[in-house]
């Protein structure tokens, strides 16, 4: 362990679309396997549905319809991550998650602004590791309905 | 002596005592002539008295002492009853309540009552109880000099009572009873002292009755004292018999017995008063910060919410009834435990019927019948009587009634009624609402009202009453009525409803207009009511405890506001119904019964698929197209219909196949889903999976 590593930030990371992202680790309460989603009518598109989480109904969101990605199959990588965001108990789908990470704070930039796209208020920072990039998530925002419901009529 | 034991009981019987007191003071005032009831009163007020000088709480004692001597007075008719110093003596029970409260929730029940222990202090004296309302000042400040007398008093040695242990010393030495002082000094090396104290004490209590000890009774046990105590004891033995007795407890040095006069106390207690040294207060302020410390311990052991348990129940029958108080967050845990084995015993049904195994079926078959009985208990353990809302009541509508001057008899019934505790919680506030509006604007002014050909006084009736699944609350009143033409007028120019639509609307929509938000008929805006923010508060509050609420009203005759309530909110029974490849519950409660249709049956009206149901019309509401399911299997020649209602009306949705009547756990679907469309909930299958729990209310137009 180095000196700095009281500024460390440890993220679990996941997998989607062959890119790498990162949420911090007191946030993820759990992740699961995929399994039968019930699916709850007239909410947004992103909201898969609910699961039985060990007795607790818990609301479910494909991060691939959330960041308009194209949808594919799940498989058995698939993963359910459960995270924490102020009372609320959600998971999400993920393509992928098998590492966790410490990331020193040096290491973390704003999001790069690119002229002609739509600000994401959703990504958080991007840390620059040895030829990796990780996509530091904001998880309050990626449950918002209002900016989804935007960030859908600009591109559609 | 260790109180936090006793607080608890103390804290329930004191509010028993103050319920009891309520009770009697409004009949009291129904029957002024009525002695018994000032009788009982006084038996209420003299225990409550005694508790809480025994407990240490001395604002209480001596409160309700000065309440007691008015009672006294008008027992022994000096005084005549009437509304002001019923006011007068309400108020006072009112600040009895607070204290009381106050003290439940771990303060030290101090409080400034100079103002009604000022007023009660008049009356006694004989003075009309207007002069008494007019003359607060004067006997504010008589009242200060009266309470620092008592303040001073308290810290002095043995010679020191308060009135109340000054009354019962008087009334021994009038009954051939002698008031003894003892003083008794332990020898030095005396290792237990507190159980030597407790020996004397019983030795005592076996002679006499110890009415006051120094240091006191606390101190005593906690051996926070030096060889020497004294103890004040009414006996009918003599002082050598006495001392005698007393001596027998080993390891005391010295007994001494004294007797004990009244008057001489008195003469002395003044004098003491002009020269009480600053020394003793330091001593009262400690004893008091000790008393707080263990209030306040107290109130972290026991939650309030606790002691707020149904006092009413115990005082109906005292002795017989075998009850242990339970904390209500254990009852929760119960519950919990038992709703996860309920998720698991459908899960073994299902297994078992699966498996198709006749001993596994029968076993299972049997824990599910011993689990349905374990439930039944469980949801009783938790049911309260209605009794613990309705009690606040009386008081209230007498206050209302006087405010805004009508005469209204208040008529209760069905205070048995049991619900469950989380519903009790919930349902005052709406119940509040709705009979301030029935005062308010139902019931009419008395000589409005005799102009009408009614009687003057005018009735409030509250009843409850057990119905199937459900408990009804209802609020009648026989006043005015609601007057249909004034809330379409209304409700037009608010701009809630157009002309054209008024025209169609039925009484009772027409009703329910007056429960839609920003909503008041009152032509006077006034302080009871008619803000136009009550009622559809109250619709709200009961629609999210999963009930209903009715208007019904003749103009001139009255209305009733009738409540309907679940049993429970947690465990409720449902019909699983499968749609296309999804299930779904809707709660038995809302579903009339099912049927199966033939395609050929159904029927359109104005392009809307109808069937003919026992002679009504009613509108079929596909479920698959209004919930998204996708479609995957073919349609049959048949329908499958639940028929559900709401209020009277009613409609028939379409599923694909019935799977069974279960008993389920409701769910909620968390806090980031709220307000899912038809959707009330969620529960878990015995497979594992969730299941929706439909909100048919929202499906019926």
């Amino acid at each position: 362990m180095s000196e700095n590593s009281l500024q460390d930030e440890k993220v679990i990371v996941f997998q989607l679309n062959e890119e790498e992202y990162g949420v911090p680790v007191q946030q993820v309460g759990s992740i699961e396997r995929m399994q039968h989603i019930t699916r709850v009518p007239q909410t947004s598109e992103f909201v898969k549905g609910v699961i039985n989480l060990r007795g607790v109904v818990t609301p479910i969101i494909d991060l691939r319809t959330r960041f308009n990605l194209e949808e594919v199959n799940y498989n058995e990588s698939t993963r359910i991550i459960i995270v924490y965001i102020e009372d609320m108990e959600v998971g999400l789908i993920v393509d992928e998650a098998n590492d966790v990470i410490d990331i020193p704070s040096e290491a973390i930039e704003p999001a790069p602004e690119v002229v002609g796209t739509i600000e994401v208020e959703y990504i958080r920072g991007v840390a620059k590791l040895e030829k990796r990039l990780l996509i530091l998530l904001d998880l309050p925002k990626i449950l918002s309905f209002e900016e989804y419901k935007e960030l859908k009529t600009v591109e559609g | 002596m260790e109180m936090s034991q006793y607080l608890e009981v103390f804290i329930e019987e004191s509010k028993e005592h103050l319920q009891t007191v309520n009770d009697s003071l409004l009949s009291l005032e129904k029957n002024p002539e009525d002695l018994t009831i000032v009788s009982e009163i006084f038996r209420a007020a003299h225990t409550l008295k005694g508790m809480s000088a025994t407990m240490g709480y001395q604002d209480l004692a001596n409160l309700t002492h000065k309440m007691e001597n008015v009672l006294d007075a008008v027992r022994n008719q000096q005084i005549e009853v009437d509304s002001n110093i019923l006011d007068i003596v309400f108020d006072a029970v009112d600040d009895l309540e607070a204290m009381v409260t106050d003290i439940s929730a771990g303060g030290s029940g101090e409080r400034n009552v100079e103002v009604v222990v000022g007023k009660l202090k008049r009356i006694e004296q004989g003075e009309k109880p207007a002069d008494v309302q007019q003359s607060n000042d004067d006997s504010l400040n008589q009242d200060r000099m009266m309470e620092t007398e008592t303040e001073s008093s308290q810290s002095e040695t043995i010679t020191d009572l308060d009135e109340f242990e000054l009354t019962v010393l008087q009334e021994s030495d009038e009954r051939g009873f002698t008031n003894y002082q003892i003083v008794v000094e332990l020898r030095e090396d005396c290792l237990l002292k507190a159980a030597r104290v407790y020996m004397v004490f019983e030795v005592l209590e076996q002679i006499g009755e110890v009415i006051k000890s120094k240091p006191s009774v606390d101190q005593l046990e906690e051996e926070n004292f030096e060889n020497t105590f004294s103890i004040l004891i009414v006996s009918q033995e003599s002082s050598e018999e006495i001392q005698s007795r007393v001596e027998k407890v080993s390891e005391i040095n010295k007994v001494d017995v004294t007797e004990f006069s009244v008057n001489q106390f008195k003469e002395q207690s003044q004098y003491n008063e002009q020269t009480s040294s600053p020394d003793s207060e330091v001593n009262q302020t400690d004893s008091e910060n000790e008393t707080e410390a263990t209030t306040s311990s107290v109130a972290t052991m026991t939650p309030p919410q606790e002691k707020a348990e149904e006092p009413s129940k115990t005082k109906q029958q005292p002795s017989q009834n075998k009850t242990i108080r339970v904390n209500i967050e254990r009852l929760d845990v119960l519950m919990n435990l038992f709703e996860e084995l309920v998720i698991d015993r459908g899960r073994l049904e299902q297994i078992s019927n699966d498996l198709n195994h006749t001993e596994l079926q029968e076993t299972v078959e049997r824990m599910s019948r011993i689990s349905g009985d374990l439930q039944n208990i469980i949801l009783n353990m938790r049911m309260v009587p209605v009794e613990q809302v309705f009690n606040r009541f009386p008081r209230m509508v007498r206050q209302l009634a006087r405010d805004l001057n009508k005469k209204v008899n208040l008529d209760i019934s069905g205070a048995e009624t049991e619900l469950d505790r989380t519903v009790i919680d919930e349902i005052g506030d709406p119940l509040v609402h709705l009979i301030r509006n029935s005062l308010d604007h139902g019931i009419e002014s008395p000589d409005k009202r005799v102009q009408h050909g009614k009687p003057e006084e005018g009735t409030l009736s509250l009843e409850a009453y057990h119905s199937g699944n459900h408990v009804f609350i209802e609020v009648s009143d026989d006043g005015g009525g609601i007057n249909r033409d004034k809330v379409l007028e209304k409700a037009i120019s608010n701009g809630v409803i157009t002309q054209e639509q008024a025209k169609g609307l039925s009484n009772q929509q027409v009703f329910d207009l007056i429960m839609e938000s920003g909503f008041s008929t009152a032509d006077k805006v006034s302080d009871v009511s008619g803000r136009g923010v009550g009622l559809d508060v109250v619709k709200n509050t009961i629609e999210s405890l999963g009930g209903t609420i009715t208007i019904d009203s003749k103009l001139g005759e009255g209305s009733v506001f009738s409540i309907q309530l679940p049993l429970t909110l947690s465990i409720i029974s449902v019909m699983l119904v499968e749609v296309q490849h999804e299930k779904f519950a809707i709660p038995l409660s809302s579903i009339i019964e099912t049927a199966i249709v033939k395609k050929d049956d159904i029927m359109h009206a104005h392009n809307k698929k109808v069937i003919d149901f026992r002679g009504r019309v009613v509108p079929l509401v596909f479920l698959k197209d209004v919930l998204d399911v996708p479609v995957e299997l073919e349609q049959g020649d048949y329908y499958s219909i639940v028929l559900v209602r709401k209020g009277d009306k009613m409609a028939g949705l379409v599923v694909d196949s019935f799977i069974g009547q279960q008993e389920v756990v409701l769910k909620s679907l968390g806090n980031y889903l709220t307000n899912v469309f038809a959707i009330s909930g969620a529960t878990i299958l015995g497979d594992g999976q969730v299941a929706l729990i439909l909100d048919s209310n929202a499906l019926i137009k």
